[in-house]
Parts: C-alpha cells; structure tokens; sequence
C-alpha cells in the first residue's frame, strides 16, 4: 500500500466531488417534485392516472439505468435535426444535462412508489378530523395530509437518496468526470486498482454517511409529537 | 407502416435484422447474472454465519463489508475487479517470467463483482430470515432429540429459505439490472450487443429501445417466477393474517 499514491489520488478525486453532488442534488430535486406529481396521480387520477404511473414505474424500475441513460444521450441524437428545430438540441447534446434527465426519470418512479405509500398511509380518521374542525381543500392537504405523508415516507426517501448519490457513478460512462469517472481513468492509467478503490470508496461513504444523518436530523425535526416532553411546573 | 417495417429490419431475424444476436445476448446477460447471483447466495451465507457468529470480530468484519460494499457504486467494484484482476494476473505471469498483459476475463470478472455486491444484499436478506424463525420450531426440534446438524438441515434452512424468498427476488432483480454494467468489460451482453448494432447500423435509438423492451420482459419474466417460488415453499402453511 503506497500512502503518497494514495493522497495524490484523495486530491484528484476530491475535484469531482461537487459534479458527484451537483447531479446528485440536481436530479434528486427535480425527480421530487415529478414524483410528487405522479403519485398525486396515482391517488386522485381515477382508473388512466393509476395506469400511466403504473405503467411509467414498470418501465423505470425493469429496464438498467445505464441502458435509459444511452437511449437519451445516444438515442435522441439520433433525431438531432428535428431537436435543433424546436431548440431542444443544445440540452440534449449535453452529456450532463442526459445523465440529470435519465437520473430524474428514473428516481421519479421509485420515489413516486414512495410517495404513494406516504399519501396512502395517512388515515382516513385524521382526515375526518380535520374535516370536523372544518378544513378542506388544499389546506386541508398542506397542513394535515403532506406533513403526515412526508413522516411516514421519510425513512424510505433516505434510502432512496443514497441509491441516487451511487447512481451518479453511472454518469462516468457517458463521459462525465466525477468521482467515479476520475477513479475509473486512475485505475486503467496506473493499474493501482485496489489503492484508487479503497480512497474512491472512502469519499463515497462519507457522503452517504453525512446523508444519513442528515435524514436522521429531518425526521427528528418533523417528529416533534415523538419527543420528550421537557418538565413543566403546571 | 414504413416504419414499423423498417424497425423490423433491423432488430427481426430477417438478412440485416440483429434479432439473433440480441437474443442470444440477453442469454448472456441471464447467465453472467444467475452466475453472479449464486456467487453472492454462496459468499453471503458465509457473511450471514460471521454476523450471527458469538464472536464480535467476525460480526464486526462482516457488517463492515454489507456497510462498504452497500455504499459504494457498484462501477467501483467492477472497476476494482477488471483492472485490479488483470494487474493481479499479470504480477502472476511475471512470476512465470511472462511479461505480457493479461486481461481479465470478462464473465469472469462480472461474476466476482455481481457476486460480492450481491453477497451484501443478500447476507442482509439471510439475516433476516435466520431473525424470523420461530423460537419454539427450535425447542420442538430439539425436544425430539435432533442434533444441531439435522435441525439446520430438516428444520431451520427450509424455514430461512421460505423466508428469504421475497427477499431474494428483489436482490435477483437488482442483480440483473446491474449486469448492464459488466459491458464496460467488453463482455457481450445485452447492452454492449445493442451498442455493437447502434454502433454498426448509426440506429441507437431504436437498439436501446430494444434493450430496454427485452429486459422488461426478463425482469417480468423473473417476477412472476420468483411469485411462483413462494407460493411453492409457502404450501402447506395458512397465513394468519
């Protein structure tokens, strides 16, 4: 084991950390807010909204990432003139912006799943209370149902996170160089596999590390009904 | 219809049509996977003994290797396999003064990285199992005189097994979705074949499509084999619930 080959590989590696990050961010962020959409659906759409989200997870959770990935970035070039024409051509030339897609469309669907689970979770008393002290509509929704739905959905969504930070590894097969992709080049450069992957594998733990307690500190925030009680005098 | 023709041409059995080599990839893909997935079933009973093991060490070692292998990509490891196996073959060869390259074989290296990513999953899938069997299973089984070794094999295994089952299957699906990756290795499985025909033809899209149609139906295949599965070992019992 060679120290100095393996803080010379800590530092390259610690350059790709924030495009790890910033894909990871980005798509967990923007496959939140669709998979909110979809399980909304899911619930309240009827017998077509139930079948197009069932249909959308069957599809997404059967097929590889890697594969969804290459049908974006080298599928779609293949319709580069009809693209160009209506502008969408200088996102989809991007392998970053096909890595953020792919990497969204594919956490939408296990966190829609997710989602659903939350909304349907939410018991039908509570709703009726509320109801009772006359809220309806979309107070209703923001201040009883969602708050619920997230506490039970959270423990889940932390898993699912993590999943996306390694999924972000993928991206390095389509030329992105974040971690992975810079280990990947060290390890076939110096041929030093095992001291790239221990350092590589370090820096992936202490992110999902991090995450972990970060959904840990969330969960304590939006549980405040499961904490102690400080002493009172009355 | 033109088109539906033409797509036809390219991915049917026809002349020009890639049909046959896609199938006989996606056998590729089924095999590096069920190897790798066996692999990790043998690897993780080993890993589910250490956590259950009354010495600390061994529990330790094994849940130090769920937690890393559980939060690394699993690219890494592939990585780790392929370049790290062809160096190890080569320092080998240099030995035998043989100082050429040797590359990693590539189902080879597919079935170790499956394998030891799966040995993960499922060592945690054991554990469960190995959690959920009854107390009084045991003392009966022991009431009636059987030594430890039968009552592993007549009565606590079968129960693990059923237990497991659902466990397993979704740890099966992971591993078949995660073959995609061995095609960086160059082996030829579904994906690197549909890359090969995109590549030949300048018709990604319609390849990729493919691949993914094609491992739709393995995936579903699996599922409704793996629901089989547990109606098979579940005979006999009534659930409570």
């Amino acid at each position: 084991m060679d120290i100095a080959f393996m803080w010379e590989t800590f530092l390259i590696l610690l350059t790709g950390v924030p495009l790890t990050l910033e894909l990871a961010v980005t798509s967990i962020f923007a496959g939140g807010i669709l998979a909110f959409f979809l399980s909304l659906l899911a619930v309240v759409g009827g017998p077509v909204g139930r079948g197009f989200t069932r249909g959308y997870v069957f599809v997404f959770r059967g097929s590889p990432l890697l594969v969804q990935m290459f049908l974006i970035y080298y599928g779609l070039g293949q319709f580069r003139p009809m693209l160009q024409e209506i502008g969408l051509w200088a996102i989809f030339r991007e392998p970053y912006w096909c890595a953020v897609i792919a990497l969204t469309l594919n956490t939408a669907a296990y966190t829609s799943e997710i989602f659903r689970g939350g909304l349907q979770a939410v018991s039908v008393q509570q709703v009726e209370a509320a109801r009772a002290c006359g809220m309806s509509g979309p107070l209703l929704f923001r201040r009883i149902v969602l708050p619920i739905a997230i506490r039970h959905a959270l423990p889940a969504y932390g898993n699912e996170v993590i999943l996306m930070l390694k999924a972000t590894a993928l991206a390095s097969v389509i030329t992105i160089m974040e971690v992975t992709g810079l280990a990947g080049k060290l390890i076939a450069d110096s041929f030093r596999a095992f001291e790239v992957f221990i350092v590589a594998g370090a820096i992936y733990l202490a992110i999902t590390f991090l995450v972990t307690r970060l959904m840990m500190i969330i969960e304590f925030w939006l549980s405040p009904h499961l904490r102690m009680r400080p002493p009172t005098l009355a | 219809m033109e088109l539906i023709d033409r797509y036809l041409a390219l991915v049917g059995f026809g002349e020009t049509g890639w049909g046959a080599l896609l199938l006989s990839a996606s056998a590729m893909t089924l095999g590096v996977s069920v190897c790798g997935f066996l692999t990790g079933t043998l690897l993780g009973s080993v890993v589910t003994f250490m956590k259950l093991s009354r010495y600390i060490v061994l529990r330790w070692l094994a849940d130090g290797y769920t937690t890393v292998l559980r939060g690394v990509p699993d690219l890494l490891v592939i990585y780790l396999f392929y370049f790290g196996g062809s160096a190890f073959l080569g320092s080998l060869g240099g030995l035998f003064g043989y100082e050429g390259f040797i590359g990693m074989p590539a189902f080879l290296t597919g079935t170790l990285a499956l394998g030891v990513v799966s040995a993960a999953y499922q060592s945690e899938v054991f554990r469960g199992a190995f959690k959920s069997v009854a107390g009084g299973e045991l003392e009966a089984a022991s009431a009636v005189g059987m030594r430890p070794w039968p009552k592993f094999r007549r009565i606590v295994a079968p129960l693990v097994l059923r237990y497991a089952i659902p466990g397993l299957g979704n740890t099966w699906q992971l591993v078949l979705k995660e073959s995609a990756l061995i095609s960086i290795t160059g082996l030829v499985e579904l994906l690197r074949q549909s890359q090969i025909a995109a590549g030949s033809t300048r018709r990604p899209f319609e390849f990729y499509l493919t691949a993914i149609v094609l491992y739709l139906v393995i995936t579903w295949a699996s599922s409704i084999a793996f629901r089989h599965l547990e109606a098979r070992t579940m005979r006999g019992t009534r659930s409570s619930l």
